[in-house]
């Protein structure tokens, strides 16, 4: 072995237990930040999914500029036999399309401004969650059902129960009046407060038939097992729609998730900088205990130090070796850490992670009560290799007080 | 080189208010291949004056140079190029790397100077076996005598084959009888390998092994003579 290595791993070892509680401290800290970053990771995926799982779905079909102006007329004609043929050459049936548009409910007490939702009562809830948030009632039972649920604020708000008949008045897609009666089938709890003042959602068929936009949908809805073939689908689509020219007959866009929800990844980011403000500390903290260990290493042996630089070793070559020593510990503490970390996040992913209060609080949203880590490289190693970084940072200053060093004086130290 | 070459070296330190004389106007010529020694009580020079001609410590004013190399104008990359080629120091506590084996203290050197690997073992283990040492190259230095670490200076102080050894009281923590080995040594290694050294001391027993014997007191040279040496080991 190169003997300027084998004198940094044995000073190393001089002082054994000063080593192993810096690496230890890195190690924890390099546990705590595999596992904690691959929860994070797991959980924002478990967040998108909820959040497009309740909303806007995966991916949408649209008009081009629908997105940023919903208009009622800017509507996708023939969507059944579009949303058919997707189906089928996608070979998913997680497709649905949805209508929406805004009508005046009335109740036999009240009448309130809301937000329709038309939607296949077969496909939704393959992509949506919200049927299975029911509190009361049952879903809709059929496309030409006059049928519809109601949020429970919004149903509270029109003083309305299961069996109550709602009429409903707005303007159609031709620039028609628009009236239609629906009875109240279910009562949904989100848990979402704004979601439960506002969701009213109605067979698509009556909705076509109300706001008189026969066979005309406003999106098709796309749920995918996997977050990641978004991207992959998004392009597969395009493709479909264009070698058949609907793209460009029709004027459609393709959109994924991040377009539908720019709130969502900000929300993620910003999540995500608050978590690493805390990292940071954490890392600051193990990065000074390095620091602490080298500059006492370098001061211990100030007058072994002193010999080297008087038989000619230059300094620069003694900070070297501290940058070495420092370099042999912080890859034990990351490899090991990560080891560790690794197993710890697999036998989460495994049994899945909570706490108390969890399952009541999950309940609501309709989410699994168990959180699952999700290793990954960028969770495995950013922590760990910020704390390497760190630590090494650390060094050059003990290194850098070699630069400063009198051979004689060095000698003559203690 | 390692003719050395010293004219009116000054040297002061500073101690809280007062001010203490190292060097006061030395001047002295020494020939390559001599063997001398430099006497005179505790803070008669002999240290500082040695430190300045390895260019561990530079003089305040005056020159010193080692053959053609003007020391006292060199900078500090320049001095420890020179120290880790052409000059060995050997000191009065040994100084040896305490986590390197004999072996490998003598290799670190040569590890620096940058001799391939394979050469710089098979030299190391040479030069060990020439002061004395076969068989114990690897062990670490506190596994060694006060005498045997002594030697893996020596040896670590020639391995790089110096024209010039500065050794600073280097039988200061012997016994009479591994001094007389040490010494015996440095004679051989003068008359076989015309290595110049330079020893201080104040031991009147290394004193009587130098041909020309240097004393001085409070930073001057006060004697420079000539003796036939009481003591030599027959060249090899």
């Amino acid at each position: 072995m190169n003997v300027t290595l084998t004198m940094a791993w044995r000073n190393l070892w001089r002082n054994g237990r000063r080593t192993w509680l810096t690496i230890a401290a890195m190690i924890f800290t390099n546990v705590l930040l595999v596992f904690l970053i691959s929860l994070q990771l797991g959980m924002y995926d478990t967040m998108i999914e909820n959040s497009l799982r309740a909303f806007s779905g995966q991916m949408q079909v649209q008009r081009e500029g629908y997105l940023d102006e919903p208009r009622m007329r800017e509507t996708i004609a023939g969507s059944s036999a579009i949303t058919a043929m997707l189906r089928e050459q996608l070979g998913i049936e997680s497709i649905t399309q949805r209508a929406q548009g805004f009508a005046l409910a009335s109740s036999q007490e009240r009448s309130f401004g809301i937000q329709l939702i038309g939607v296949e009562p077969a496909y939704e809830p393959l992509v949506s969650s919200l049927p299975g948030l029911l509190g009361e009632g049952r879903w809709l039972s059929d496309s030409n059902a006059e049928e519809i649920v109601l949020g429970r604020v919004l149903a509270r708000n029109l003083q309305v129960q299961l069996g109550d008949e709602i009429t409903l008045l707005g303007s159609g897609a031709d620039g028609s009046f628009a009236a239609g009666l629906a009875t109240v089938v279910g009562i949904l709890d989100t848990g979402l407060p704004d979601a439960d003042r506002s969701i009213a959602q109605l067979p698509l068929g009556t909705f076509q038939s109300i706001f008189s936009m026969p066979d005309q949908a406003h999106a098709l809805v796309f749920e995918f097992p996997d977050l990641n073939q978004v991207p992959a689908r998004k392009s597969q689509v395009e493709t479909l729609l264009s070698k058949k020219q609907l793209l460009a007959q029709f004027q459609l866009a393709v959109h994924d998730w991040d377009a539908l929800q720019p709130g969502l990844r900000q929300a993620i980011m910003s999540d995500m900088v608050s978590a690493w403000f805390m990292y940071g500390i954490l890392i600051i903290v193990v990065s000074l205990s390095v620091m602490n260990t080298q500059l006492m290493s370098v001061l211990e042996r100030t007058r072994e130090f002193g010999i080297m630089l008087a038989l000619g070793i230059k300094p620069g070559r003694l900070g070297r070796l501290v940058l070495l020593e420092t370099l042999i510990m912080s890859l034990l503490g990351m490899f090991i850490g990560i080891f560790i970390g690794y197993l710890l996040v697999a036998w989460f992913a495994h049994t899945g992670f909570t706490f108390a209060g969890m399952a009541e609080a999950a309940a609501k949203y309709n989410m699994d009560e168990y959180m699952y880590p999700q290793a990954s490289l960028l969770s495995l190693f950013w922590g760990p290799g910020t704390v390497f970084i760190g630590g090494m940072l650390a060094a050059i200053y003990p290194a850098l007080k070699l630069q400063r060093m009198h051979p004689i004086e060095a000698m003559r130290a203690v | 080189m390692a003719s050395v070459s010293c004219k009116d070296l000054c040297k002061t330190f500073s101690q809280g208010d007062t001010t203490i004389t190292g060097l006061d106007k030395v001047s002295l010529e020494i020939e390559r291949g001599s063997f001398l020694c430099l006497s005179g009580p505790s803070g008669s020079g002999k240290t500082t004056l040695l430190n300045a001609i390895g260019g561990l410590d530079q003089p305040d004013s005056g020159s010193i140079s080692i053959g053609e190399l003007r020391v006292d104008q060199m900078s500090k990359t320049e001095l420890a190029e020179m120290r880790l080629h052409s000059i060995g120091f050997v000191f009065q506590a040994y100084n040896l790397i305490p986590v390197l084996s004999a072996l490998e203290n003598v290799e670190f050197v040569m590890q620096v100077q940058g001799v391939p690997a394979g050469q710089r073992r098979d030299k190391a283990m040479a030069i060990l076996a020439e002061v004395g040492l076969a068989g114990m190259e690897q062990r670490l230095p506190a596994q060694l005598s006060g005498g045997q670490q002594q030697r893996v200076a020596v040896a670590r102080a020639i391995v790089s084959e110096p024209a010039l050894v500065l050794a600073d009281e280097p039988t200061a923590n012997l016994d009479s009888k591994t001094s007389a080995q040490l010494m015996d040594l440095f004679i051989e290694l003068n008359q076989t390998r015309n290595i110049t050294f330079i020893i201080a001391t104040h031991d009147t027993r290394v004193m009587a092994y130098c041909r020309r014997l240097i004393r001085m007191v409070d930073g001057q040279i006060v004697g420079d003579d000539l003796q036939e040496p009481a003591a030599a080991a027959e060249p090899s």
